[in-house]
């Protein structure tokens, strides 16, 4: 299935759902055991909006964030972006679809070693439609001082702003993070978070964040709580609070 | 690490099949040739002379050393065999009627040996035979000094002393138009007046005896009777061309297995390497309970010896049979009666122990590392990989690359050691495959030059001796002929100080055109009218430089000897001479304008005309065909060297594969994690596979034309080991095997990068990012 490039901007209308889920689900097969991951989830994820998607190990927060990214596909059930059906996408039309819409953000950084801090940067804009400048990119995370600088260079939440420039500098859809802080001291933590928000509000784009912290759902404009493959509890935080208000 | 491990394996399986293979050929010929010269009592030295009297014969048995006489008659004949229009040409050699045969002894084949008292009968050479499909009971004709004579073919046989059986001057076998055969002495004694006489004799030695204190007794005792100097088996013709054949084998057995077993200890460090440094916890776990470094070390080393030992087994096993075809072709190409196989133990113990240390010493380091790490050390991840800006970006190409080219350029880099010795086992791949390819490109080449260059003519002949020059009246009246020239050629020995050497001084025509010398840039030189122009090997051999002077000492005849000043050098790839003037030459004879032999410029159409007059002119000993010498060449090419060929290629074919399969192979475990982030970041799969294999093409494009030079100067080895007064071989290749070498390591390594990219379908892109590097 071809996944057509252009599609209708998401970034307008701010009730619209970026992402809709009916009854997802998601069965592995471990050896001879079937482990069922996703029990039919139904989820709508807004235009500009900051979700934080909580729950234990196995609750299957990372199931979804992976559907939705484009990294894998549902056993059964559909889901949307936009007006496409991401649960029939191929391989070919997955990796369009995450290349030219979705940001990732993962636990481990997962930047290139062999390139700088810059370079890790471009390596996603040389092949997007509208990019930022890899510069402007990393001032957003403030570490245009450190673009020449090989990750090996840089400490772990420098690493982490890096990846996060990475993922914003094509301007996506959305933004996945998987995980942002958890190879982060609190401090550091924090930072990556407040170039988080900082990205959701000032260029609107649709952030899901999944962690185990329940912390960081005091940012979030919604917070949703997996258990056992499902959807548990739907909070929406009457205060949201700033990255820097936080602790653990 | 499967296919890793059996990439390794089969690189190690080369280089212990080549080794096995060579030596196993040569212990089967080494073995066949001994036992074929003792069953059939070769001679050790050998004579020929003008006439002697058999009564010379208890004089030479009478020599200390000499075990047993053998006096013969043998004589180079005109042949007639039915239905064959091309000139034949054949030895007859003589043998006792009465069975008391004592050296030489034929190994019958077919039919019997020639019966007491019949004059017609003789024994043929089973490949003469075969060529002609002549059965016992077949007649041919010959002439015999002059005069043709019916000769009944009464048995085929195989003979020690032609085992390469080739005309004289002759270089490739053509069993059709040159035939050795055997007849009774009485009656080739007669035909030649030789009776009570001999002309040529055989000696074999007492154990222990000195071969060169017998010879120097010999040679004064025949040189009464026009002897032309004896020799020592090591000089015997087909003697001589084996033990070449010989000693090649033996070079190459030498050369191949060490650039085989190089490159597999390369592979087996790169492996382990890898392989330890993935199971870095696992090594510091086994330390925490106490495993010794000894015991650490063990481990790997049993998985190393258990690749090794693989690829032994399957050397050893696929050695032996490639080694028996081969032996099986030479034992055909030099029609050795029987093949005996020897299976040298001790050869593959030193094949197993050779190989197994090289896998251990391309591991001990990697395996060392692993053993000296301290558990705590161990448990910690390796430090992260520190890169730096290449330094091809570094020269201001930086802003032209891609990020993906980057990322190429400074893994090539970071790993400088590695990436050179992988881009050495490519280019030994392209290396060994110009070895398979470089004998026949040279020997063409060889011929090229003295079929095209040098010898000019369309057929050669020689008269049965010296002939007056008016033959060359006769030859040039014959219908047909375009153009004649004449040469006379002498026996002689060349001395210089210490050195000396047989062989002969041929007086050609001054400017002549079918028969030129080429000097070494191969341009035709201008004969000089006096002094001796020597093949440069030659002059070499005998330490002689232009305008040193020369002992010549003429074995026929009045047996002048007088000195003679080297004017010239000339560029000869086959076998070594001298060359002067011809009425130079007949001066210095002291004789007057005679001819050995002419060379004929014809018209092809009359070619059946002339053979069937050349046939009836009784003083023609023999006719040499240019365009049959440069088929015969062809064929010996394609019998023996196809299969080296295809050895070598499917041998090299097997490193390229190895050395790319394995490089890029540990690149894929070296960067899966980063692959499957590029591709959940919305990099394709051809994009990625860039990444990954981008590296190794540029690695194999650098390696092309190393391997290429490499090749080179592999051949270079090879034809170094070529030089011989019977042969120089020259480093000539061919541009279509530089072509085939690239094409056979590019195809191997597209083939090995195409397996290694259909597992980058298979990144967990999920797992990548569940996990710290």
């Amino acid at each position: 299935m071809a996944y057509a490039s252009g599609d209708a901007p998401l970034n307008q209308d701010p009730h619209r759902a970026v992402f809709q889920a009916r009854g997802l689900c998601k069965v592995y097969q471990m050896g001879e055991v079937a482990v069922q991951a996703l029990r039919g989830v139904d989820l709508d994820l807004h235009q500009g909006e900051f979700v934080v998607f909580l729950g234990p190990s196995g609750s299957g927060k990372s199931t979804l964030l992976n559907i939705l990214g484009g990294l894998d596909t549902p056993t059964s059930g559909t889901v949307r972006y936009a007006d496409h059906d991401l649960s029939v996408y191929d391989d070919a039309s997955l990796t369009r679809y995450r290349r030219e819409h979705v940001g990732f953000v993962f636990q481990f950084y997962n930047l290139i070693p062999s390139l700088t801090a810059r370079e890790n940067v471009a390596l996603v804009t040389e092949i997007a439609a509208d990019p930022m400048t890899p510069e402007e990119a990393l001032a957003l995370v403030d570490l245009a001082e450190r673009m020449n600088h090989f990750p090996a260079q840089l400490s772990g939440g420098e690493q982490q702003r890096v990846a996060i420039a990475r993922a914003v500098a094509k301007r996506p859809a959305v933004l996945l993070c998987d995980e942002p802080t958890g190879a982060l001291d609190v401090a550091t933590g924090i930072k990556v978070l407040e170039a988080i928000a900082r990205i959701n509000r000032d260029l609107g784009t649709t952030t899901a964040v999944i962690t185990h912290n329940a912390v960081i759902g005091d940012m979030a404009d919604r917070v949703i709580h997996l258990s056992n493959g499902l959807v548990s509890i739907v909070e929406c935080p009457a205060h949201k609070k700033a990255p820097r208000e936080l602790s653990w | 690490m499967k296919g890793q491990a059996f990439a390794i394996a089969a690189v190690i399986l080369c280089g212990v099949a080549t080794y096995v293979m060579f030596l196993t050929t040569l212990d089967a010929l080494k073995l066949t040739r001994a036992t074929y010269y003792a069953e059939n009592r070769f001679g050790d030295v050998f004579a020929s002379l003008k006439r002697a009297p058999e009564s010379l014969r208890a004089r030479i048995a009478a020599i200390p050393g000499v075990a047993q006489v053998d006096t013969r008659v043998v004589a180079d004949v005109n042949l007639d065999v039915a239905e064959f229009v091309e000139p034949v040409t054949g030895r007859l050699i003589s043998i006792s009627e009465d069975g008391e045969h004592a050296l030489n002894l034929l190994h019958l084949r077919a039919g019997r040996l020639v019966a007491p008292g019949r004059e017609d009968e003789v024994v043929v050479s089973e490949a003469f035979a075969e060529a002609h499909g002549l059965q016992p009971g077949d007649n041919l004709h010959a002439i015999l000094n002059g005069r043709r004579k019916q000769l009944t073919l009464v048995g085929t046989a195989l003979s020690p002393e032609y085992i390469h059986q080739l005309r004289p001057g002759g270089v490739f076998p053509d069993y059709q138009r040159y035939g050795v055969m055997w007849m009774g002495r009485v009656a080739l004694a007669k035909a030649y007046d030789l009776e009570g006489a001999f002309n040529d004799v055989v000696l074999s030695l007492q154990s222990g005896a000195n071969t060169q204190s017998v010879i120097d007794e010999l040679d004064p005792l025949l040189e009464t009777y026009g002897g032309y100097g004896a020799i020592d088996r090591t000089d015997q013709r087909s003697h001589r061309f084996l033990s070449e054949e010989f000693r090649q084998l033996e070079h190459l057995s030498n050369m191949f297995p060490s650039l085989f077993l190089g490159v597999a200890a390369f592979l087996l460090n790169v492996v382990t390497s890898r392989l330890i440094g993935m199971q870095r916890e696992q090594i510091a776990a086994l330390k925490a309970f106490g495993y010794g470094n000894g015991a650490v070390m063990w481990h790997y080393l049993k998985l190393v010896l258990v690749i090794a030992g693989a690829g032994i087994i399957g050397g050893i096993a696929f050695g032996v049979w490639l080694g028996e075809q081969l032996a099986g072709i030479y034992t055909e190409f030099f029609r050795l009666p029987y093949l005996r196989l020897a299976l040298d133990t001790q050869m593959l113990v030193v094949a197993t122990l050779i190989s197994s240390a090289a896998a251990v010493a391309g591991t001990l380091f990697a395996v060392s590392r692993a053993a000296r790490l301290r558990p705590a050390e161990a448990m910690r991840p390796e430090a992260p990989v520190r890169y730096r800006v290449s330094l091809i970006e570094r020269l201001g190409l930086r802003r032209w690359l891609g990020q993906p080219t980057r990322m190429i350029l400074r893994h090539i880099q970071r790993r400088p050691v590695k990436s050179l010795l992988t881009i050495i086992g490519i280019a030994v791949a392209a290396g060994i495959t110009m070895t398979g390819r470089f004998q026949n490109d040279t020997v063409r080449y060889m011929v090229d030059v003295q079929y095209g260059m040098a010898q000019r003519e369309d057929l050669s002949l020689v008269f049965i001796e010296p002939t007056s020059r008016k033959a060359q009246f006769a030859l040039q009246s014959l219908p047909g002929v375009l153009h004649t020239e004449v040469f006379r050629s002498v026996p002689v020995r060349l001395r210089h100080e210490q050195r000396s050497y047989r062989t002969g001084i041929r007086g050609v025509e001054p400017s002549g055109d079918l028969q030129r010398l080429l000097n070494v840039n191969l341009q035709p030189v201008d004969l000089p009218v006096e002094g001796v122009v020597l093949t440069d090997f030659l002059a070499t051999m005998l330490e002689v430089r232009v305008g040193d002077s020369l002992m010549v000492e003429v074995l026929e005849g009045s047996r002048p000897v007088r000195e003679v000043t080297v004017a010239a050098l000339v560029k000869e790839y086959l076998g070594v001479s001298g060359y002067m003037d011809l009425t130079a030459l007949n001066r210095f004879m002291g004789e007057g304008p005679a001819i050995s032999g002419a060379y004929l410029a014809v018209d092809k159409q009359a070619l059946p005309e002339i053979y069937a007059a050349l046939k009836v002119m009784p003083r023609v000993a023999g006719v040499t065909l240019r365009e049959q010498e440069i088929k015969n060449f062809n064929k010996t090419m394609a019998e023996t060297m196809l299969f080296f060929t295809y050895v070598a290629t499917l041998f090299a074919m097997v490193i390229a594969f190895g050395v790319v399969y394995n490089s890029a192979r540990i690149a894929l475990m070296e960067r899966g994690r980063e692959l499957a982030s590029l591709r959940v970041l919305g990099f394709t799969r051809a994009e990625i596979s860039y990444i990954l294999l981008g590296e190794l093409a540029a690695l194999t494009l650098v390696a092309l034309p190393l391997g290429l030079l490499m090749g080179r100067a592999l051949c270079d080895m090879i034809a170094q080991n070529l030089q011989t007064d019977l042969y120089r071989v020259p480093l000539i290749l061919d541009p279509a095997t530089y072509a085939f070498a690239a094409t056979v390591v590019l195809v191997s390594a597209v083939l090995s990068g195409l397996l290694v990219r259909r597992r980058l379908d298979e990144l967990d892109l999920i797992a990548v990012l569940k996990t710290r590097e």
